[in-house]
This record gives C-alpha cells, sequence and structure tokens, in this order.
C-alpha cells in the first residue's frame, strides 16, 4: 500500500526525523495561503502515487504567493505522466507547499527487504535525488548497504560507519547516525515494505532534512494498523482496482479487449501468457484466490463487466478441491444479474465438473465450455476475431 | 521412494478448529494422511472428528509422537506457531497460511537457519507424496504415484502441471509448493538436492514466477549439481511491468526478476523450459527422452 510524500514525511516526523517546515492544500486558494505562510518563497510539490514528479512538471519552486497560486491552479486536476505512473498517468488532487531550503549536499537512504538474505537492508548513497537502480547501474560502488541482524537490530556503531561513507563528520554525523536508528524504528513499527529519504539533505546552515520521502506499507501488516485504510487516497487508484479490492481480489487493468478471470496467481499469469500466444489481447490479470468461491467469482465477474473494452471473457478455474457447479452458479448469477451478452468460454476443472458444465451450457448465456486451456484459449481467441 | 512425507508421516495440524483447518484436516485424511493431533490453544482436552486436540504442540507431541505439522493458524499467530513447532522438536512444518506480515517472518527465518526443522511455505499448496500422504490443500485426485518430482512457487498452476503429467502418464513421486511469499522456507535449491537424491525421483519439474532471483539461483545449481533431468515453467512472461516494487528492491536483486532473465539462464543451465503453460507435460517429457538418449550436461 502507497501513501502520498506528505504523510510520509509527518510518520517520519513524529520519528524525530527532521522534515521541512510545510502544509497539504486541496484548493488553489490553501496553496496561496500556505505560500505566504512560507514566506513566498517556496516549493510546490504535486502529490501522487508515484516519482518522477520533477521532470514531468510537478514540482516547482515559485517565489511568491500568488505565483504559487497560479501553478496550484495548473496543476489541480491536470494528470502527470512519470516514468513510474504508466502513459495513463495520474491525476493530482492534492499539493504540498514546502518552505524553500537551502541545500549543500545530497544523500539517498532506504530500508527494504532483501529477498536474497531474508533480512531487511539499509541502503546509502552519496548520489541524493538520483534515481537509485540508476546509481546502481552506472556507478554500484557509490551505494553502500548493511544487512541488518533482526536479533542485534540496527546499531549506532554500524549507522555510523554508514554516516562516515556518506563523507559526514562532526555534529551531522552524530545527527545522521540517530536518523538512521530512527528510520530502521520507522520501518518496523510501520510494517514498511520500503522506507526511503531520496533526498537526504544537508543544509546551508548544517542540518540534516528528509527533503522527498516514500513509504510503502507491507500489505500483510494492514490488520494491526487500523489507521492504514484512511491513509489512502483513492484517487489515485483505478476504480476498477479498488472495487476489486473490497473483495479482496487482486485485479490489475490491462490493454486488451479478453477480460480474463482466474483462481490462483500463478495460473492467472499463466492464462495471460497462453492468450497472448493464441493472438489474444488479456484486458485485465484477476485472481480470485486459489479456493474460489461462489461470492467472489461473482463479485469478481461484474468488475471485468464494468471495463467498457472487454469484448469477451475467459475463464480459467482450476477447483481441484472446490466444486465446479458451485462456480458455475456464481458465473450464471453474476451474468444475468448484469445482462452479459458478451461470449464467454469457461475452462473449469475439479469435482462436479460434468455438472459445470451442463449448468453453463443450458444457462442460455454465449458460452463454451472446454477442457484443456490451449483449446479454450484458441476458442476465446476465435471467438473475437 | 518420495521426499519430505510418506505413509508413516505422523501429522499435528495447527488450528485445527478454525473453518479451513478442520475442512482440510477431513480432506487429507480421506486421501489417507496420517493426522493424530490437533493444536488450538484454549481448546486442548477436546477431541475433533476424532482426533485429540492439544493446547501446544510439545504436548501433542509428547502424547502422540507427531513429527510434521501442517500449520492453518490466522496471519497474526502464523509466525508464532512455525516457531512453536520447531521448538517442539518436530522435523517439518508445512504453513499454508498466506498473508503472513513479512516483519514477523524475518526473525522466524534467522530461527530457522539454527534449527533441525524444515519449514515448506508460507502461502503455499502445501506437500504431496501420491497415493501415501497430503498435506496441504491441493486436490489429491489429480496426482498419481510416479517418479517425476515437482517443485513450484506457485498454487493452482502447479495444479494444471501435475494434471498435465498425469495426463501423459508421468506420475509424480512428491509434489512441493514452496510459496509465494517474499520470505519462504525452503527454496527451490533445498528441494532440487532432495530430489537429486531421492531414488524414487528420476526427473524434476519446476514451476517459477516473475520475481526475485531464486530461479536463476536454482538454474546455476542445476548445471553444478543436479543428476536428473530438469524441466521448468516461467509464469509471467508477458505480464507488464506492472506495480513498481519500489525503487529499493530493484537494486538487491540488480535488475533480476523478470520471466525472459530465468527462461534464459535456466536454458543455459540445461534446462528444458517449457514455451507455453500448455507444454509442461511436453516439456518433461523432452527432457527425460534428451537425458535417456545418452546427452550428459557439460560438466
Amino acid at each position: 500500500m502507497n501513501i502520498h510524500e506528505y504523510q510520509a514525511k509527518e510518520i517520519l516526523n513524529s520519528f524525530g526525523i527532521p522534515i521541512p517546515r510545510g502544509r497539504v492544500a486541496l484548493t488553489a486558494d490553501q496553496v496561496e495561503r500556505a505560500a505566504k505562510e512560507m514566506g513566498g518563497r517556496c516549493v510546490v510539490k504535486a502529490q501522487i502515487y508515484a516519482g518522477g514528479r520533477g521532470k514531468a512538471g510537478g514540482v516547482r519552486l515559485v517565489h511568491h504567493p500568488e505565483q504559487a497560486q497560479e501553478y496550484a491552479k495548473e496543476l489541480f486536476g491536470k494528470t502527470l505522466v512519470t516514468p513510474q505512473t504508466g502513459p495513463e498517468g495520474l491525476k493530482v488532487r492534492r499539493i504540498l507547499v514546502e518552505e524553500a531550503v537551502e541545500i549543500a549536499r545530497e544523500f539517498y537512504l532506504s530500508i527494504t527487504l532483501d529477498r536474497s538474505t531474508s533480512r531487511y537492508v539499509l541502503i546509502a548513497s552519496a548520489e541524493g535525488g538520483m534515481e537509485i537502480e540508476e546509481v546502481a547501474s552506472k556507478t554500484p560502488e557509490k551505494i553502500h548497504t548493511l544487512t541488518i541482524d533482526p536479533f542485534l537490530g540496527l546499531r549506532s556503531y554500524q549507522a555510523r560507519q554508514i554516516a562516515l561513507q556518506l563523507g559526514l563528520s562532526g555534529s551531522v554525523c552524530e545527527d545522521c547516525v540517530n536518523l538512521i536508528l530512527n528510520l530502521y524504528r520507522v520501518c518496523l513499527e510501520k510494517d514498511c515494505a520500503l522506507v526511503e529519504i531520496n533526498p537526504l539533505v544537508v543544509t546551508r546552515a548544517g542540518w540534516l532534512m528528509a527533503m522527498d520521502a516514500k513509504i510503502t506499507f507491507d500489505d500483510n501488516a494492514i490488520f494491526r494498523h487500523r489507521e492504514y485504510p484512511d491513509m489512502m487516497d483513492y484517487s489515485q487508484l483505478d476504480p476498477l482496482e479498488i472495487n476489486a479490492g473490497k473483495y479482496d481480489l487482486a485485479y490489475i487493468k490491462l490493454s486488451g479487449s479478453i477480460g480474463c478471470l482466474v483462481n490462483g496467481a500463478g495460473l492467472a499469469m499463466a492464462t495471460l501468457d497462453v492468450l497472448k500466444e493464441f493472438g489474444g489481447e488479456p484486458a485485465n490479470f484477476l485472481d480470485v484466490g486459489g479456493g474460489a468461491t461462489r461470492e467472489k467469482v461473482a463479485e469478481a465477474f461484474k468488475i471485468i463487466l464494468q471495463d467498457a473494452d472487454v469484448k469477451g471473457i475467459f475463464v480459467n478455474i482450476f477447483g481441484g478441491i472446490m466444486r465446479c457447479d458451485v462456480i458455475a452458479h456464481g458465473i450464471i448469477e453474476a451474468a444475468s444479474e448484469v445482462n452479459c451478452t458478451l461470449p464467454i468460454v469457461v475452462r473449469m476443472d475439479g469435482s462436479q465438473v460434468e455438472e459445470g458444465k451442463r449448468l453453463l451450457t443450458e444457462s442460455g448465456l454465449n458460452v463454451q465450455c472446454s477442457d484443456n486451456l490451449g483449446d479454450a484459449a484458441s476458442k476465446i481467441v476465435g471467438m473475437l476475431g | 521412494m518420495s521426499i519430505l512425507i510418506n505413509n508413516s508421516s505422523r501429522i499435528v495440524v495447527q488450528g485445527i478448529t478454525g473453518r479451513s483447518g478442520l475442512f482440510h484436516t477431513q480432506q487429507c485424511r480421506e486421501y489417507g494422511s496420517n493426522i493424530v493431533a490437533g493444536v488450538t490453544p484454549g481448546k486442548g482436552g477436546i477431541h475433533i472428528e476424532g482426533i485429540p486436540v492439544f493446547n501446544t504442540v510439545a504436548e501433542a507431541v509428547k502424547y502422540t509422537n507427531a513429527n510434521v505439522s501442517m500449520i492453518f493458524v490466522p496471519p497474526p499467530g502464523a509466525a508464532d506457531a512455525i516457531l512453536e513447532s520447531a521448538a517442539a522438536g518436530l522435523e517439518l512444518a508445512v504453513c499454508i497460511t498466506e498473508g503472513i506480515p513479512v516483519r514477523d517472518m524475518v526473525p522466524v527465518k534467522a530461527v530457522l537457519k539454527q534449527s533441525k526443522m524444515r519449514l515448506v511455505g508460507p502461502n503455499c499448496p502445501g506437500v504431496i507424496t501420491p497415493g501415501e500422504c497430503k498435506i496441504g490443500i491441493m486436490p489429491g485426485h489429480i496426482h498419481r504415484p510416479g517418479k517425476i518430482g515437482v517443485v513450484s512457487r506457485s498454487g493452482t498452476l502447479t495444479y494444471e502441471a501435475v494434471k498435465q503429467l498425469t495426463d501423459m502418464g508421468l506420475g509424480q513421486s512428491t509434489c512441493v509448493g514452496i510459496g509465494g511469499d517474499p520470505i519462504i522456507g525452503m527454496n527451490f535449491i533445498d528441494v532440487l538436492k532432495l530430489f537429486n537424491e531421492d531414488p524414487g525421483t528420476e526427473g524434476v519439474f519446476m514451476i517459477g514466477e516473475i520475481g526475485g532471483s531464486a530461479e536463476e539461483d536454482a538454474a546455476h545449481w542445476i548445471q553444478e549439481h543436479m543428476k536428473k533431468p530438469v524441466a521448468a515453467f516461467i509464469a509471467g512472461v508477458t505480464a507488464p511491468p506492472g506495480k513498481r516494487m519500489g525503487h529499493a528492491g530493484a537494486i538487491i536483486t540488480g535488475g533480476k526478476g523478470k520471466a525472459e532473465d530465468k527462461i534464459r539462464t535456466l536454458t543455459e543451465c540445461g534446462v528444458t523450459v517449457a514455451s507455453s503453460p500448455t507444454k509442461m507435460g511436453e516439456a518433461m517429457q523432452t527432457a527425460i527422452a534428451a537425458k535417456g538418449n545418452g546427452k550428459k550436461k557439460p560438466s
């Protein structure tokens, strides 16, 4: 789960990490007032769930409140396209107005899971403000990593080593040690999949400050953080994806015309692969969960049909223990509720498969059944061709 | 022969009184698995479906000699359940639970490095030795006893692969779903090692997917050590870059994680990779035939 930059900064600040003075605004007038508070000269930053905003025109230094207001009018409702948003971009609904800070030096700092060691890892670089992947591929020697022992935790001497490697000394080095220790506390206490400060700066006056921040929460840990759902900005998500989330379905919109309904993530990915192999273009990735239930199948079906690009539907359920007649009822129920006339190909496997097929063929829907993945894929592609 | 589990496995089910815990306990028992005990804290002393329930795994071991655990404990308590089974001296825990937070699994993984207990999962379909023992949620009827080992990160895609193998007359020695989470117990290599040493396994089918670099690591191990033919399928060739895993994630794996890279590395290391999910069974046949024709892998 993603949150905005300003929310990430509020969290960092609550753990003692210094951030620039700032305010979030929802209207251009609020932006103007916030700019006045900052003394006129300030940074106006579009808040979207993606990085790369600067190059896309979503961040600007302004010199007086009117200029801030003018820029905000231009930004609000505008769709920003960055390398991280995909071609459809993301709409700006919130703006962060921050004091302009005189920067002496910039760094990169993050903590995330290292899958190869199954431990958290601290990553630091003196190349602040740059995409870390770029630094990693061009100048890997400028990246310093520290694998964190889960029982010892992150110790001061280790944090100091990192701060020294970044070239810090004196009191700012000790400030950095504390900041690193606090960053690890944020990571653990807030169950972060990623906590990143980029850039971390030393100001002209010699203070450390998180100029930009990103936090991604571990979706699996939301159950122990009741405040997380309230932090979500639904304007940043695809409406169909929000709907799917309510029913615990994994849905990703794609650009083709064949709606896909599959149980299990691996099989869902393989289903997209096989459709493309047969010349079809999937409209979505949709995993109803390994043990598909009648309710989930029905809801998934409705979500697929809300996508106007969908011209046909491919259902691939390897039920196993699941009863196919139950799945068939779910499909028929949902299809008749929304008056679906689109061609449907159903490939099911599991118990009561013959009964499931009988129900579908006698349902009056435009449906064909198949026992075999390749055969089913060629059928749906053929029906749309 | 088989790996990890067989008809002498004595199973304790942690979370036996939950809805899916009980349902799958019954399913496993119908398949022939020997479920000797259940554990649900606070419910010790009762019997469910004739199975004695204990408050702790240690008690279950003491009274029933259980040696393998099947875990259905919901996410908030699942990491603790794994640690408890390790502390009770079990040989193997199979954790089905989906949705355990990473922060909970980091210390578990560190503890398991010092423990003799093996962990399969979490977020996995489980382990099955066809005709002998099923510990998990997979449909038993698609499997046939035989000589192909199956190891997979996926659930339902494994069922698809197993069905294709069975339809072609290729039975399975043991099928292991290692799980789809970023932190799991046994990885591809751990399972491949066991298959390599198992006289009942003559070939291995491996199912991977995008993300991480476990498939590449396995490919290099296979090239170095594997004595038996290996075929594979990698899901997600056409998957869009999709939702970013975050800046820092990409740096650790150094750009690894794409399906094409995994397929290329596996092929280079002598693994027969199925070009389509409809051809998984065929790929296994091809791999076995190539090995049978006396083609030796470069050593």
